[in-house]
């Protein structure tokens, strides 16, 4: 594909949010849905052709096209610049691919929703937004995208703007990632002080050429992004939007808070692998918080009864062991585990919103049950799903999850063993609490009579009764189901008999990241640690067998009562902690310094004062303002004499 | 020949007893005179310069002066007797119906 067409890939969603944005109101719904999948249907198509020639033999490593200058000021230029290598391939092929599965289950269900014109333009805004960050060459371009895509997500989540939840919900994810932005600005300017320029080729080749440059400034760079991928990628500390993120539409919840912008984070971690290879504190900075926050979001994911929050905590504590596999410099098992994660939480949420869609907006799971015979495809799209991600081989969350945990056991790192170890413990309570809410909702006695309005979307059709979904909405579970299946085979280990080959496609790439460990020597062990994993998952598959199926109900009263059960169905109270110790007292400051002491001291008071010395002033001059003729007429006079003694004296006085 | 600064005095001295009887009286018609006083001090230094620089657009301005007074005496004297017959003073301070 000639470079020059590169313009097309988020040019054309930016045009479906023009014309479904300015005119949709008054387009019929057919319409509407025309626009929306034509536009992300043909860069899908585009991306497809890009991959046709990256593949083929002898095809460049990188495409780019760069444009006129777009900030040009001394010595210092920016270019509206896009590239495309291997790793943006995976990412556009992810986000155009995933992304019009997710426009055509959306026309589904979406179907009888209010606003649905205003739906698709900013899920087209969102593609248009995604894309640019995905492909943008400099750190500036991929901060519009950044920003672009946290906007299109505030839209969405807020999407039933008239619920108080919706909208709050929509400014928490906003507020949470405008502290990693902050990072994220600071790191730019870091980058402008030391290097002078934010491409990304020339930020990488002037690392590359200067081998003394370690830790350092790098160290605080890397931090400053770190900060950036946490907030976007919901990562402790900054993770707290994301299941309240959940309030928005479910084919929301899939595309952007599961499967494409809460992986901005990982791919610019990975983008930036020259630099995090630099600063080593960083890396271990970033694999930390990714142990941490897989473990603390699979613990609360637990509990959950609301089936997309299960999923959210899920998506979190997925997204922690991308950041994991960062951390321990495998790069490519991140963006590997990025991929796969793509597909089969794309198809959760996805196949969550079918059963919500079900039963007409319930989400509780509580008041699921049964359904497995009700809607079977569904049902049978879903269960792929739920082994894929509790890394059961041979589907595609196996091999990702694998590949991170192998790397992290192996890695040079002196917390690696640890970092394996909290990974296998993440993974066994993956599989559980996957498979819990895999038996809650689909088997068991049915509680489907009671048809709670929970969401907007039950209103709609209320009285329909539990029904499976249209084809426009199991096709997309079917293509994505398959996809789980086979997605992990690109990435076989040598261990298993295959290639890896998604490695040797990254390689260029991540061609200067750590070194890859010989491989021949520790097929072994990468046996045995797969083999560890999945009997991790099958225990946390058995426990959920053993409590929500063979002897339902036992274990809520054997722990309902218990403190501990409490802290954790609380999610630790951390949103209760950020309340007391950030936002209270950011309040109380607020309070006293901006509202009584600016607004109403200074603000107020520089507007009472003026009132004032205008009316003291005016009480004295209106007593020139008498009305009585006469002493106008004095006023005259003595103005008079006045103009006659300047013209007279004056001469004197001014030369 | 009488010097041009006699004239001018005695036309300020004119202007400003005009210009201070004014300002004092409460009287309509003495402040109608006053009125006068000035208008012809003004009147008394027009045909003193056109006399000085031998012009005579000084004296045919001050006809123009003397036939706009007389009209406006006729209308104000006019007027005069209408407010006195309404009111029943001629005390300036106390025509202010339209004050406040």
């Amino acid at each position: 594909m000639p470079s020059q067409y590169l313009w097309l890939i988020p040019i054309l969603p930016f045009t479906g949010f023009l014309l479904n944005g300015t005119l949709g109101r008054r387009l019929p719904r057919a319409a509407v849905t025309g626009i929306a999948l034509l536009f992300t249907a043909i860069p899908a198509a585009l991306v497809a052709w890009l991959w046709a020639t990256m593949k083929a033999a002898g095809a460049p490593e990188s495409i780019s096209v760069v444009s006129r200058p777009w900030i040009a000021v001394s010595g210092f230029q920016v270019n509206f610049a896009f590239a495309v290598d291997h790793l943006t391939l995976i990412m556009l092929g992810v986000v155009t691919g995933v992304g019009f599965l997710i426009h055509l289950y959306s026309a589904g269900y979406m179907a009888h929703e209010e606003g649905y014109w205003r739906f698709f333009a900013y899920l087209n805004l969102f593609m248009f937004f995604m894309s640019v960050l995905v492909l943008a060459e400099s750190f500036l371009l991929l901060f519009v995208g950044w920003e672009g895509v946290g906007l299109a997500s505030y839209l969405l989540i807020g999407f039933y703007f008239t619920k108080d939840s919706a909208a709050n919900a929509g400014k928490k994810a906003f507020i949470v990632n405008r502290i990693g932005d902050f990072g994220f600005l600071l790191a730019m300017f870091l980058l402008i002080a030391h290097f002078g320029s934010l491409s990304f080729t020339q930020v990488f080749a002037s690392i590359t050429a200067h081998p003394e440059l370690q830790g350092g400034f790098l160290t605080a760079i890397a931090l400053l992004l770190v900060l950036g991928a946490a907030g976007k990628s919901a990562q402790i500390p900054l993770y707290v939007w994301l299941p309240d993120a959940m309030e928005g539409p479910t084919p929301v919840s899939a595309l952007i808070h599961a499967a494409t912008m809460v992986t901005a984070g990982i791919y610019m971690v990975a983008r930036c692998h020259t630099l995090f290879d630099r600063a080593p504190i960083a890396l271990t900075v970033v694999a930390c918080i990714g142990a941490a926050t897989a473990l603390f979001a699979a613990t609360i994911g637990m509990v959950q009864h609301d089936i997309k929050r299960v999923l959210a905590y899920s998506t979190v504590s997925q997204l922690g062991y991308m950041f994991l596999a960062c951390g321990v410099g495998a790069y490519g098992a991140g963006v590997f585990h990025l991929m796969t994660h793509a597909f089969f939480k794309a198809l959760l949420f996805l196949s969550a919103g079918s059963v919500i869609h079900a039963l007409s907006g319930e989400q509780d799971m509580r008041k699921m049950g049964g359904l497995r015979k009700k809607i079977p495809v569904t049902f049978w799209t879903m269960t792929m799903g739920v082994i894929a991600i509790a890394g059961i081989p041979p589907l595609a969350g196996f091999f990702s999850k694998d590949e991170i945990l192998y790397q992290a056991f192996i890695s040079p790192n002196p917390y690696g063993k640890l970092f394996w170890a909290v990974g296998l413990l993440t993974a066994g309570m993956t599989s559980f609490y996957m498979f819990r809410l895999w038996f809650k909702t689909f088997f068991g006695p049915e509680h489907v009579e009671e048809h709670a309005s929970h969401d907007h979307h039950a209103d709609a059709h209320f009285s329909h009764g539990v029904h499976e979904s249209p084809w426009i909405m199991l096709f997309p579970l079917v293509i994505l189901a398959i996809l789980s299946i086979i997605g992990g085979w690109v990435g076989v280990p040598a261990a298993l008999g295959g290639h890896n080959e998604l490695e040797h496609f990254l390689e260029p790439v991540f061609a200067t990241a750590a070194p890859i460990t010989t491989e021949a020597a520790s097929h072994g062990l990468e046996l045995t640690l797969a083999a560890v994993s999945v009997a991790t998952a099958a225990i946390g598959f058995f426990i959920a067998l053993f409590f929500y199926w063979m002897r339902p109900g036992t274990i809520g009263r054997a722990v309902g009562g218990t403190k501990l059960y409490a802290l954790v169905s609380n999610k630790f109270y951390i949103d209760e902690l950020y309340g007391f110790l950030i936002i209270t007292p950011l309040l109380a400051a607020t309070r006293l310094v901006l509202d009584l002491l600016i607004d109403r001291g200074v603000v107020q008071g520089s507007g009472k004062a003026a009132g004032l010395a205008t009316e003291g002033i005016g009480s004295l001059t209106r007593r020139m303002q008498s009305g009585n003729i006469r002493s106008y007429a004095g006023w005259l006079a003595l103005g008079a004499a006045a103009v006659i003694v300047v013209m007279v004296f004056g001469r004197f006085w001014i030369f | 020949m009488v010097p041009i600064a006699y004239y001018l005095v005695l036309a300020a001295i004119l202007f400003s007893i005009g210009a201070a009887s004014f300002l004092i009286k409460r009287n309509i018609v003495t402040i109608f005179m006053s009125i006068e006083l000035m208008l012809n001090a003004v009147n008394l230094t027009f045909v003193a310069f056109a006399h000085m620089w031998h012009q005579v657009q000084g004296q045919i301005f001050v006809f123009f002066v003397m036939v706009v007074a007389a009209a406006e005496a006729a209308v104000g004297l006019a007027i005069i007797i209408a407010i006195f017959r309404t009111r029943q003073t001629l005390n300036v301070d106390q025509i202010n119906l339209m004050k406040n």
